[in-house]
């Protein structure tokens, strides 16, 4: 019994040795289509493309046209061999590659590009045979929707042993960037507010659940956030008071972009006016978006964000 | 209806624009109408069970749609030969598509058409569509 390495070298060899032998493969072929090329289905193709091209339904205009009769829209090609509901796709030499690709990982799928090439048109009676071969692998990339494959392969459908349309098609298999925060692990919040001598009074207030105004020893002047030295009065003498934790959202913006680490988008942050008279930063929860507006009464709420760190958020209150 | 014919059509015409509301029904008839009953096409639920926030128009319905913009300005006649695309993003239900072109080139008789679907997202399809006016043999 020998054991089996999967280090991601490996994993790239196995995988392009893979593509190799299905690109050796070369042709397969596939069910032939339900139906022959028929007007039935152009007519339900046209109308829901709202494609009023008469040559594919008018038949005298069909007639005189330069087709000599009615011809299927060219981009129907591949529309002709679909398995349609409950119907079985055949196999192709790209299954087992795409198979290999979800089981390391690359479980994701996006199609890139789509190239038909029509050697001509096809007319009612037509009846179309697929075959797939498969022509590139390229990998593993980088893309912006994480690390990935470009698989591509090439359908040409055959009516009566004449090549009539080929597809050129390409996927970029990639590999899903990781979920944030499983469930019952807790990672430590990526971002930390800065705590100094002016501040630390307002997060020690933070950790006993009181929201504290640091208020200027002096003149009594409350300022938020906190500072060294009064605005008005110029002392550097300050103490603070608590917060009833109610007040009112003045302004807002909710962040779609770009991402913040630790969060999950979007999110509500907003400026909220304390009754005590100053105003506080910070995010609105337990709602949707939609719902926070300027003027709407909340109320401060303490979120545990890891171990050692809780923020001090905002929540909708009856007014 | 006419068919513009060679001497009609030169390279750096501008295509009208064509913009296209994509309602449920529009998305659902021609993901329908391609025989394709993949439920992301058709079915909210699904479509947003996998991460989409709308059902989207499917592929096959983005190249008929390129090859219609085209020949809705070319008239009836023409050969369509080929049609390249390169895709981007999705088209959901409820977003509007709109195409831009223009007449790139022309070899032989056989014309390039440079086609540009955009969304509220961005780019959901650019290419190529080639074709023949009446009239040129092949």
């Amino acid at each position: 019994m020998t054991t089996v390495l999967t280090t991601p070298e490996s994993v790239r060899e196995l995988l392009a040795a893979l593509a190799e032998r299905q690109m050796a493969a070369g042709e397969t072929p596939g069910a032939p289509a339900p139906d022959p090329v028929n007007l039935p289905m152009i007519r339900h193709w046209t109308a829901a493309m709202g494609d009023r091209n008469p040559v594919y339904t008018d038949e005298e205009f069909a007639a005189r046209s330069v087709h000599g009769g009615i011809v299927a829209p060219p981009a129907m090609a591949q529309v002709w061999t679909m398995p349609g509901l409950g119907g079985e796709r055949s196999p192709t030499p790209v299954d087992d590659v795409l198979a290999a690709l979800d089981e390391h990982g690359f479980t994701g799928v996006v199609a890139t590009n789509c190239e038909q090439t029509y050697h001509r048109y096809l007319r009612p009676g037509d009846r179309l045979v697929p075959a797939t071969r498969m022509t590139g692998f390229a990998g593993p990339k980088r893309t912006a929707l994480g690390e990935g494959y470009f698989v591509t392969w090439e359908v040409t459908w055959y009516a009566s042993g004449e090549a009539v349309n080929s597809m050129v098609f390409r996927v970029l298999k990639f590999r899903p960037r990781e979920r944030k925060s499983q469930p019952g692990i807790r990672k430590s919040y990526p971002l930390r507010p800065a705590v100094n001598r002016d501040t630390e009074f307002f997060w020690e207030g933070v950790r006993k659940g009181e929201l504290r105004i640091q208020r200027c020893a002096r003149c009594g002047e409350l300022r938020h956030p906190p500072g060294p030295m009064c605005p008005r009065c110029r002392s550097a003498d300050r103490t603070h008071v608590t917060a009833s934790g109610v007040g009112t959202v003045y302004s807002y913006v909710v962040h779609h972009h770009p991402p913040v680490p630790g969060r999950e988008t979007p999110f509500v942050v907003a400026v909220v006016e304390l009754p005590e008279g100053v105003r506080i930063v910070g995010n609105v929860v337990d709602c949707r978006y939609e719902e926070v507006g300027i003027g709407m009464p909340v109320r401060v709420a303490y979120r545990r964000m890891d171990e050692d760190l809780i923020l001090p958020m905002w929540v909708p209150r009856e007014s | 209806m006419r068919t513009l014919s060679q001497g009609q059509i030169a390279v750096g015409t501008d295509l009208p624009e064509l913009s296209i509301d994509l309602t449920p029904t529009m998305v659902i008839s021609t993901a329908l109408a391609t025989m394709d009953f993949t439920p992301v096409h058709h079915d909210v639920a699904a479509a947003r069970a996998q991460g989409s926030q709308d059902i989207f128009v499917n592929i096959l319905t983005t190249m008929g749609l390129v090859e219609r913009y085209v020949t809705d300005w070319t008239g009836p006649e023409v050969m369509i030969t080929a049609i390249n695309v390169k895709l981007g993003v999705p088209a959901y239900a409820g977003d509007r598509l709109v195409f831009t072109g223009t007449v790139t080139a022309e070899s032989g008789g056989e014309y390039t058409v440079e086609v540009r679907g955009r969304v509220s997202l961005g780019d959901h399809a650019v290419g190529t569509v080639r074709f023949r006016p009446p009239g040129e043999s092949a």
